[in-house]
């Protein structure tokens, strides 16, 4: 245990003008998969501000390595080597920290190994697109992989996801449970897509696109991309203990 | 001018998609060999104190159609009342239960299915106690942000009654879309998107 005083308040409210509305047509899946109904505001209770956390006992050596966590003996997958890295921190600015972060992802050629995925790009017999690590003490994670492929999809005749990698994220209250998708610095589809295009601002959508991190990269190696992740902040508890008029 | 506030913005969530499964429970997606097991499949050991149930359910669309491609994960306290975790400060909940589940929907019935315990009563913030509940979290392929919502026990009548939250809800006429439904020895939260019976959704 540290001798830092955690924030044990409620969550800040999340931002709905920031975040995308539930009902978003050009993302035709929403139509039928919208709340229509006003959302019930709830200042958060225990059963908000706890959640559950995850011990490194669950993760394995190859857990935040994608390149070789599927990948036959002596053999690789086809693709650009990344590395992908940043920081869990919250709306205060302050690490999260024991955050475990889940990915998954298309291969190099946009396709996914999933049953139902039908796309015609091959799989490839040495990715298969999934991996986890948790937080350290100041919030930061890494893990490397494959540069994903884009890829054409159903919702228009002629829809393409851009290049892309899922996060799953827990903090350390469920509230703040957070599921997003990590784009690529310069890919001229981003601002194509009717999922990104959800979001309401390019100025929120611009906290989804990860730079190229020359700082970060190994040399004759990988290229090295970075991506901070900022979770809801907890209020601060000043005064909640002195009730008054009881 | 002022000084600046300099708090960040929560990063934007996003559509969970399809394909949500290779990288939440990726052994039952088919891509096995990475992790041992998917997590949050088990709740419970042979050590768990309370009374076992299992609460299944579906998530339905607007049309009526049941999702075959949603992730469903619960938490919840134990058979005291406790949450198993760091940020529980009124006492140490039972090791032998997470209090935390995952479950993907089938994919051909999107049915999903969760072994746990009936949940102790928890505390709201005024001290007032909250029927017991299980809280809900929804996400697949059209949900652009994850849905919260809570599962209330329907031989709880009367805790249910006081209960802080069910009571705020104004139109009394919702309440039963957040209580399960007894079916046999098994508890049935179905959830629906939309329509009549659309389910309370929270903004926690």
């Amino acid at each position: 245990m540290t001798n830092e005083k955690r924030n044990q308040g409620a969550f800040f409210p999340r931002d709905r003008n920031w975040q995308p509305p539930a009902l978003t047509p050009p993302y035709k899946t929403s139509v039928l998969r919208s709340p229509q109904k006003a959302l019930l505001s709830l200042d958060n209770t225990l059963s908000e501000m706890t959640g559950p956390v995850f011990g490194h006992n669950i993760i394995g050596d190859l857990d935040n390595d994608l390149i070789l966590n599927f990948a036959k003996d002596g053999e690789l997958p086809i693709g650009e080597r990344i590395v992908v890295h940043g920081r869990v921190i919250d709306e205060r600015g302050l690490p999260v920290k024991g955050a475990l972060l889940e990915f998954w992802q298309a291969n190099a050629g946009g396709r996914y190994r999933h049953k139902k995925e039908t796309y015609l790009a091959p799989l490839d017999p040495n990715f298969g697109g999934c991996g986890r690590t948790i937080s350290d003490e100041d919030g930061y994670y890494y893990f490397r992989t494959i540069k994903p492929g884009p890829y054409p999809w159903p919702n228009g005749v002629n829809d393409w996801r851009p290049a892309h990698i899922h996060f799953s994220i827990f903090g350390d209250g469920f509230a703040q449970r957070l599921i997003t998708q990590m784009y690529f610095e310069g890919d001229p589809l981003i601002w194509k897509c009717p999922i990104v295009q959800a979001i309401p601002s390019e100025e929120a959508v611009k906290q989804l696109i990860a730079p190229l991190d020359m700082g970060n990269t190994i040399p004759m190696d990988s290229l090295a991309y970075k991506f901070d992740i900022v979770l809801r902040g907890r209020r601060s508890t000043m005064f909640d203990n002195r009730r008054e008029g009881n | 001018m002022t000084q600046p506030l300099n708090y960040f913005k929560e990063t934007p969530s996003q559509t969970a998609g399809p394909y949500v499964h290779i990288g939440c429970t990726p052994n039952f997606s088919g891509v096995s060999g990475v992790f041992h097991e998917d997590l949050g499949i088990s709740m419970t050991n042979d050590q768990t104190e309370g009374h076992r149930i299992t609460v299944r359910g579906m998530v339905f669309d607007g049309k009526g159609a049941p999702l075959k491609d949603a992730l469903v994960e619960i938490w919840q306290a134990d058979a005291k009342g406790f949450y198993n975790s760091p940020s529980e400060m009124r006492g140490q909940a039972d090791p032998n239960f997470t209090g935390w589940g995952r479950c993907a929907g089938h994919m051909e019935s999107g049915e999903f299915v969760f072994e746990t315990v009936k949940p102790g009563i928890v505390p709201f913030k005024d001290g007032r106690p909250m029927a017991p509940h299980i809280t809900f979290w929804i996400v697949s392929r059209g949900i652009n942000v994850g849905l919260h919502t809570r599962m209330y026990f329907p031989d709880e009548e009367t805790a249910n009654a006081t209960d802080p939250v069910l009571t705020r809800i104004e139109h009394k006429s919702r309440v039963p879309t957040l209580i399960a439904r007894k079916e046999g020895d098994d508890y049935r939260f179905d959830i629906h998107l939309q329509g009549d019976n659309e389910t309370v959704f929270f903004d926690i």
